[in-house]
């Protein structure tokens, strides 16, 4: 169906186009034009400048209109989120302001200027006082952000160990997740690719001698108790993967060869979350659009209705179903957590005989 | 000002006529316009390819896994049934992203319009080595052959992005494209380097020491300042990301770890011990940053050129022009690690990154706002090359506007790898190129082919192409903010973003619609070549040398003696002359000066 219509798109695109490369070629014939711009084309393209211009801010608009709740800048779930959002934001208006005054000076000079017969251009070679004015303004500006954004940079990753995070350790493979706990030590035992043993379903190359180890919990779905700092160790096995967290406002690749890390503090339960209003409505706005979809949702084998849940996701390419690795994260209260990781199998038990 | 003679080897010997075979004239030429025609037919062959793949992947998204027609036809076995297959999309993504960046928008843009103009408008007989020409267009040619077949390889060609980072694409077994595909991918770039260094090798001794006497650098027109530059950018550059390509061809075939480390793949533990994938980063970036100016600074010469011509005006600051290409290709070599903030590197690294990088921002915008100013009254004479010129004005500034938050490393961690990001680079330096490429052939058309191409096709092939490009990256942005990651296959699979899918849908219309469009273009150039107006010896009424030269195809350029310069090259509606131009060839008047600094 969908091939069909893009096809039929396609022919009527092209069968249009024959009849204006003809139109075109038509007007041509008998006219003394040498192909070199004339007056009426100077006013034509200056009226379609200021079309242009118009259509600029017009696409502007309708992309805030349709596609306007911007995720990732509101509602972060993490303790540094809202001041990354806030530096996004005056990031963005100061573009949205520079980007509105540029567009319209340019599409307007194009349209104000265009040429006419006899006129002679203004001779104006340079100015020093006007370029410094354009130096000197995106210094003051960029030199704002450029503090601003440090700042928050050393804040995010500098990450402050005595506050007693609990450490996790995030381990990728192509094409699944896995996390794995300290437990109660909360030191997570030594581990490398070398140890891997199938056999014994020791898939994360854990060292099985090592005392930290014998507390660990390893499990496919992430939990996280609200309000405690998390430090994540990032792992991976064979190609580069991210681990990518929109609502958390975390990233970090994952190396082989190498521990990366990266931490952050939830402050948003999951519960909490699906009760917030603009969250709702987004749920209800996906799951009105997924009813449309029904049958193929269905065939697909996917749940209809859709239920906000943190996310894990790859952002690296790692390979054929490099789209498809994803690991659901819940942010639960800290007694929720404590009776969630107590039912988990040990490292030690997790093993096979 | 100082006015370098140059002494000029060729003044004085007279313009032989060996004679031409068809082999020499059309095929081993040596003569730098042929050469530059080659590049520009290579590169639009290329150029066709690359759209066609973005359209198809572009399909894929919008209708994901529905069968098309299109793909049973193009992808064969890649496409059982027609729907498209997970490995293919991402061999296509790498592909089109290689081949628009280095095939079309290096070769294609440098190679065609420094080959063309360098010699033209400094006023030489030709480059300093027409063999070492031949020979770099050549080996450009084998590279584009190589790719291509790596297309038909059994297991699939290169697939791991136009970054090919390791382990993915070192080891074969962790991706079908990662096998014979990976290898041409190498060699095929490898020839492509070398091809590179030659042709900027040469753009820089011919700049230095051919330039005709008066042509002083201070008289240069700022397309050979863009060029010349931005060829220094890959002598230093290219070999940097050829070490790349050789160290990885050693990990994939002589069991070397210079990038590999603790892998355990498909069951199995690897012997590389030591190496480290991020190393393979700082090399693949310390070329890939400076790339993005290579593709970009020869559009804004072009552009630069092109908007004084046709305001009829000086351009605006020359020499803050020039210094701002200046700074901005020293910069662009210590800004590399703004496409790491987030590899693991040492955080301190990334705050110093940053700030060099939000440095690049303050050059390039001393250039838009110079080229605004250049506009401001004007008397615009909208030909098809300056619509493109302005256009390009318009995309660098909404493109480089967001590079302010890529380039802040805090800001970076949220939108890095989404669609945000390919938004962004299309916008700056994709779109911006191609503008300025499109720009530079309707401009240069008359002197390359002494013919005149179609205003009207011309005027309809921009407008269409403008509204799509904008419609195509434009709302990109927002679905990046929604943290839509790219390289994914379908996003069927997070129900979290199906509030994107429909303006998925809309940008590949818009995409199919532009693309379509470009056969506008096509058919305007090669039809012009043969039936277009015949050219005027100078249709756009310019100061540069290149249009004293005759059309007819000749080796050496000028009949006799190369024209002497007396003034700058953008002596346009001087005070003081009937004409609103001057030539670089005409002598100062009696108790004329210099009204520039
Ligand atoms: C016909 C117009 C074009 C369209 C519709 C288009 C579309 C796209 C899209 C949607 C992607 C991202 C795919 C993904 O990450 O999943 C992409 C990737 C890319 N495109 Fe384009 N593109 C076009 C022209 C260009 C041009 C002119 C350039 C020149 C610089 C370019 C360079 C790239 C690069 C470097 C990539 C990244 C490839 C990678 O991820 O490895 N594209 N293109
Ligand atoms: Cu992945
Ligand atoms: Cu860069």
């Amino acid at each position: 169906m969908t091939t069909l219509l893009i096809f039929i798109i396609v022919l009527f695109v092209a069968v249009a186009m024959w009849q204006m490369v003809k139109i075109f070629d038509l007007a041509q014939v008998g006219a003394s034009n040498n192909q070199v711009a004339t007056d009426k084309d100077n006013t034509f393209n200056g009226y379609m400048m200021i079309g242009f211009l118009i259509f600029i801010y017009a696409i502007t608009i309708a992309s805030f209109v349709y596609l306007g709740d911007l995720p990732l800048m509101s509602n972060a779930a993490s303790e540094h989120g809202p001041e990354l959002d806030n530096l996004m934001i005056i990031s963005m208006v100061i573009i949205f302001i520079v980007q509105t005054i540029t567009q319209f000076l340019l599409h307007y000079f194009a349209y104000k200027y265009k040429g006419e017969k006899g006129r002679k251009a203004l001779f104006y070679a340079d100015n020093n006082t006007l370029e410094a004015i354009w130096t000197v303004i995106p210094v003051i500006v960029l030199a704002g952000l450029i503090i601003y954004g440090l700042f928050t940079w050393n804040d995010i990753m500098n990450i402050d160990e005595s506050e007693d995070p609990m450490i996790v350790e995030l381990y990728a493979q192509q094409f699944n997740w896995k996390a794995r706990y300290g437990g109660d030590d909360n030191v997570l035992g030594k581990a490398n690719v070398r140890l891997i043993d199938l056999d014994r379903a020791n898939i994360l190359g854990i060292d099985e001698d090592d005392p930290n180890a014998q507390d660990d919990v390893i499990v496919t779905e992430l939990h996280l108790p609200v309000g405690r700092p998390v430090l994540f160790k990032m792992r991976s096995q064979d190609v580069l993967h991210s681990a990518y967290m929109p609502h958390f406002r975390a990233q970090m690749n994952c190396v082989p060869g190498m521990v990366t890390q990266f931490g952050f503090t939830p402050t948003i339960t999951t519960a909490e979350m699906r009760q917030n209003p603009d969250i709702q409505d987004k749920v209800a706005n996906i799951n009105a659009l997924r009813l449309e979809r029904k049958a193929e949702i269905e065939e697909a084998g996917q749940d209809l209705n859709y239920q906000f849940d943190y996310l894990l996701l790859c952002n690296k390419i790692c390979g054929k179903s490099h789209y498809n690795m994803q690991m659901k994260i819940v942010v639960e209260t800290q007694e929720e957590f404590d009776a969630w990781i107590a039912e988990q199998k040990t490292f030690p038990n997790s093993l096979n005989k | 000002m100082s006015a370098t003679a140059d002494t000029h080897a060729h003044d004085d010997h007279d313009v032989h006529h060996h004679k031409e075979t068809f082999v020499t004239k059309y095929i081993f030429s040596q003569d730098h316009k042929m050469i530059a025609k080659q590049y520009l037919i290579t590169g639009t062959i290329m150029g066709v390819i690359g759209v066609l793949m973005s359209i198809m992947f572009r399909m894929q998204i919008a209708w994901p896994e529905q069968p098309n027609v299109l793909f049973e036809a193009l992808l064969g076995k890649w496409a059982p049934e027609g729907v498209m297959d997970a490995d293919i999309y991402l061999a296509l993504v790498t592909i089109h992203g290689t081949i628009m960046v280095f095939f079309v928008l290096t070769a294609g843009l440098s190679g065609t319009f420094s080959n063309l103009l360098i010699p033209l408008q400094i006023g030489a007989r030709d480059m300093a080595s027409g063999f070492l020409n031949m020979i770099s267009y050549w080996l450009f040619f084998v590279s584009s052959v190589v790719m291509i077949i790596s297309l038909f390889v059994e297991a699939g060609p290169a697939a791991a992005g136009w970054t090919i980072y390791p382990p993915l694409s070192a080891l074969p077994m962790a991706q079908g494209g990662s096998g014979m595909g990976m290898t041409l991918w190498l060699v095929s770039m490898a020839i492509f380097i070398a091809s590179s260094l030659l042709g900027s090798l040469n753009y820089i001794v011919t700049v230095i020491n051919l330039r005709t006497k008066g042509m002083s650098m201070t008289r240069l027109p700022l397309t050979i300042w863009a060029f010349f530059v931005t060829a220094v950018i890959g002598v230093i550059s290219f070999p940097v990301l050829l070490s790349a390509a050789l160290l990885l061809i050693m990990d994939r075939s002589f069991g070397t770890s210079f990038f590999l480390s603790d892998i355990f793949i498909q069951g199995e533990v690897l012997h590389y011990q030591g190496g480290s994938p991020v190393l393979f980063e700082h090399l693949f970036w310390f070329l890939g940053h400076p790339e993005v100016y290579i593709v970009l600074l020869p559009a804004l010469g072009i552009t630069s050129e092109i908007i004084a011509t046709n305001s009829r005006k000086p351009i605006f600051g020359y020499r803050a022009m020039v210094a701002s290409i200046l700074a901005i290709a020293f910069l662009s070599t210590i800004v590399w690690g703004h496409h790491m903030f987030i590899s693991g590197m040492n955080p301190f690294l990334g705050s110093v990154f940053t700030f060099t990088t939000l440095l690049i921002a303050i050059p390039s915008a001393v250039k838009a706002f110079n080229y605004i100013t250049t506009l401001w009254k004007g008397n615009l004479q909208m030909n098809p090359a300056m619509l493109f010129s302005i256009g390009l004005v318009s995309t660098f500034i909404t493109g480089g506007l967001t590079g302010i938050i890529l380039g802040d490393s805090a800001l970076d961690i949220n939108v890095h790898d989404t669609y945000f990001v390919v938004a962004h680079f299309h916008l700056v330096m994709g779109i911006s190129a191609l503008y300025g490429m499109f720009a530079g052939i309707y401009h240069w058309f008359p002197r390359m082919f002494g013919r005149m191409l179609n205003k009207n096709l011309g005027y309809l092939h921009f407008w269409v192409t403008a509204i799509c490009a904008y419609g195509v990256f434009f709302p990109m942005h927002f679905i990046g903010m929604a943290g839509l990651p790219r390289r994914y296959y379908t996003n069927s699979n997070f129900p979290l973003f199906d509030d994107t899918a429909n303006a998925n849908v809309v940008i590949t219309m818009f995409a199919i619609v532009g693309g379509i469009f470009q056969l506008v273009f096509l058919y305007n150039f090669f039809v012009s070549i043969f039936y277009g107006k015949k050219a005027e010896q100078n249709p756009w009424k310019s100061n540069t040398l290149e249009w004293t030269a005759p059309v007819k195809h000749m080796h050496g350029n000028w009949p006799g003696e190369i024209p002497h310069v007396y003034r700058w090259s953008y002596d346009y509606s001087k005070p003081g002359h009937d004409e609103d131009f001057v030539p670089q060839n005409v002598p100062m008047k009696d108790g004329e000066e210099e009204l520039h600094h």
